[in-house]
């Protein structure tokens, strides 16, 4: 009897095997009317919160697209179906799980993890197997230096976070009795890659309109004091001072330039949501500039999701404890609407028909246009500034989607 | 870097500013580096978790605002109170059975407790940064110079904190106890004073002063569980500049820092800010090998 217990898993799981085998390659990317997407993301470890944010956003994208009637390719009906991976936050378990999802289930179409740092793990192996990923979470601009041909994003790249306040500055500067090239810069960043990601996009975009750099420094490592460089920007003056260092180096600047009564026409920083820079410091961050990739109050919108309002209502009926749609969700149902949209174009599931569909996509959604580069970043969506007006976030650039005008010069506030 | 040593140049008022900026956080930065010279000093302990005691303060101090709206400098003599009496446990729980091992073993020990409170800071408060709030403003002197009502609060808070110090030192039993146990314990033991009694208490001491630094550094700077490391830092170069039993040398080394870290900061770029004090103590430590070995020849 005791042989029988013993046996039987063992029986099973070779039967199990076999099936797997036998069934891979026909299991593959179209199994019956599903097109099978894959994706190995983050539900447990330091990226779990913005992971489920992200799943989320891909599973509200494929129950709707269901729901108005599916993909149509050559003439026939397919629903999306996504299959998912913990890849515990770590970048070598996301390229672990991905060749699984490729070599064991046969996926051909990805949606991708969150976080640049799986990103760039994920992308080598979608290259070697040549299969395409479309992915909605990974903002770091060395994933598009490197001539990956089958990898896509949907969101702007970290080094646009703050050049859109550069452009800005530029088209405000007659306001102050200035041309843009009058226009002298500070800057204080973090020395991480992200930040200093960003800070390329700025120092790019002031050469564009030849603007002076005036103070251009780093944080210290703790993130705990800037106020050296606070001073400079006092004795110097500049027009406007542009500050990234995550969360803490937002709290921190924030904190220091109340305190310092630092008094510039104008200053842009990225994190300020998250480092609760309203909360905090109340009045004196009032007519900050902060980026986000995406806004409920924006003017998108596509013929699935309404508008980015629309969206908003929607996911936060679908999934109960939301009080603000992240980003992270957005952009991730923007990216399955990117699927659809280059299924039907190639009209095939050929992976290569696929991939040059992709690239040729150019579509509207209620995240914003997109367009890929050859690289395979967005190119069509801006990042959007908003700015903290009485304490609210409103959207005052690119001008086209502004909902209010932008308070410039500010003035230092207690 | 030259650009900004011209811009010192233009704008002296700019150097005034400076040198206010880093001598008014000299002197927090002064409160906890004598609590590690006290227990340096009377136990031979180099206390590792120095940082995250001033950080624990301010964690207090922000707990105490943000739950019962009571203001920090209000929250100050709790913080004390309460740091004090964990400093006490800590004795007799770990520093008790280290104190008397070599250097290595109280090391790794304190490197323990600081992992340990950063940890539990990390659990019951997460990994955000904090801050608590002064309510107060900023006073322009001269339309040139600026300075934060807080930190001149805290500057004044420091000094009358200081002066009890040297004042209990002096005069109550207490604290001669604590200076005859550090020039020689045996013989203080032999006269009579309760050696255990005076090292914990000397801990506990410690643990207090902290949190009244970490009280103030709550509303000057911003705290977060794993910032405890810098302070640290900055105590012990600022105790190893000024030689261990100093108390003048400490306050002394504490401006000194306080200055170099403005300076260095605006000179070389805020990233080079903890270069610039760490490049200090080693000119110091140089100097005084110079001037040893000046004397060694004499002396032979």
């Amino acid at each position: 009897m005791r042989n029988m217990y013993t046996i039987l898993p063992t029986v099973a799981a070779g039967i199990t095997a076999l099936a797997v085998l036998t069934a891979g390659p026909a299991y593959a990317k179209v199994e019956g009317d599903s097109i099978i997407l894959g994706s190995a993301i983050s539900f447990t470890g330091k990226y779990s919160t913005n992971g489920i944010h992200a799943k989320n956003g891909y599973d509200l994208g494929v129950k709707i697209i269901n729901e108005r009637g599916g993909v149509k390719v050559d003439g026939k009906t397919y629903k999306l179906k996504v299959k998912y991976y913990d890849d515990e936050s770590t970048p070598a378990r996301t390229a672990q799980l991905l060749e699984r999802l490729i070599k064991q289930d046969g996926v051909k179409f990805f949606l991708g993890p969150y976080s640049s740092a799986t990103t760039k793990a994920a992308a080598p192996i979608v290259e070697k197997y040549k299969v395409p990923m479309v992915e909605a979470e990974g903002a770091s601009r060395s994933l598009f230096t490197k001539g990956y041909r089958y990898l896509f994003a949907v969101l702007s790249t970290s080094e646009q976070y703050l050049a859109s306040a550069i452009a800005l500055a530029a088209e405000l500067a007659p306001k102050i009795g200035k041309k843009p090239s009058d226009i002298k810069v500070a800057m204080s960043f973090e020395n991480d890659p992200f930040s200093l990601d960003v800070r390329a996009g700025v120092i790019e975009d002031t050469k564009r309109f030849g603007m002076k750099i005036v103070v251009d420094d780093k944080m210290p490592r703790d993130l705990s004091d800037i106020s050296p460089t606070l001073r400079k920007v006092q004795a110097v003056k500049p027009d406007i001072l542009v500050i990234s260092g995550h969360s803490k180096g937002a709290a921190t600047a924030a904190r220091q330039i109340k305190e310092l009564k630092i008094d510039v026409p104008m200053i842009a920083m990225t994190h300020c949501e998250a480092a609760k820079i309203v909360q905090k410091f109340g009045k004196s961050v009032d007519d900050y500039l902060c980026p986000t990739q995406w806004s409920e109050t924006l003017s998108y919108k596509d013929d699935y999701f309404g508008t980015a309002a629309d969206y908003d209502k929607l996911f936060k009926a679908t999934f109960k404890g939301y009080k603000n749609v992240p980003y992270q969700s957005a952009q991730a149902t923007a990216a399955v609407q990117v699927w659809k949209d280059a299924f039907e174009r190639a009209n095939s599931f050929d992976p290569m028909k696929v991939r040059d569909a992709l690239s040729a996509t150019d579509m509207k959604t209620f995240y914003g246009g997109i367009k890929f580069a050859k690289a395979g970043n967005n190119i069509a969506k801006p990042m959007v500034l908003r700015q903290i007006q009485g304490g609210q976030y409103v959207v005052v650039a690119p001008s086209k989607w502004a909902s209010h005008p932008v308070n410039f010069p500010r003035k230092a506030k207690d | 870097m030259f650009g900004n040593i011209q811009l010192l140049i233009a704008a002296p008022a700019l150097n005034v500013q400076l040198l206010l900026d880093g001598i008014l956080i000299g002197a927090i930065f002064a409160l906890a580096a004598y609590g590690l010279a006290l227990v340096w000093g009377v136990m031979n302990v180099k206390n590792l978790a120095q940082g995250d005691y001033v950080i624990l303060g301010g964690y207090i101090a922000w707990w105490g605002q943000k739950t019962f709206g009571i203001h920090p400098i209000v929250m100050l003599p709790i913080a004390c109170v309460l740091l004090f009496i964990m400093g006490w446990l800590l004795y007799l729980l770990i520093i008790r059975w280290v104190i008397n091992r070599d250097m290595f073993t109280s090391l790794l020990a304190t490197f323990g407790i600081a992992f340990m409170l950063a940890q539990l800071l990390n659990v019951a408060f997460g990994p955000e940064i904090q801050t608590a709030q002064s309510g107060m403003t900023t006073r322009t002197l001269f339309a040139t110079v600026s300075v934060a009502e807080i930190k001149v609060v805290s500057f004044v808070l420091c000094c009358v904190l200081a002066a009890l110090i040297v004042a209990f030192m002096k005069k109550s039993r207490m604290g001669q106890a604590i200076r005859a146990t550090a020039q020689d314990a045996r013989a203080a033991r032999i006269m009579g004073i309760d050696t255990e009694r005076v090292y914990a208490f000397t801990y506990a001491l410690n643990a207090a002063i902290c949190a009244a630094a970490g009280v103030l550094i709550s509303m000057i700077w911003v705290i977060q569980p794993f910032y405890g490391i810098t302070h640290a830092i900055r105590s012990f170069v600022i105790v190893t500049a000024a030689g261990l039993g100093n108390l003048p040398g400490v306050i002394v080394a504490a401006f000194g820092l306080g200055v170099a870290e403005q300076y260095g900061g605006f000179v070389l770029g805020a990233e080079l800010q903890q270069v610039s004090v760490v490049g200090l103590l080693l000119i110091v430590l140089i100097w005084r090998q110079i001037k040893l070995a000046r004397l060694r020849q004499v002396v032979q």
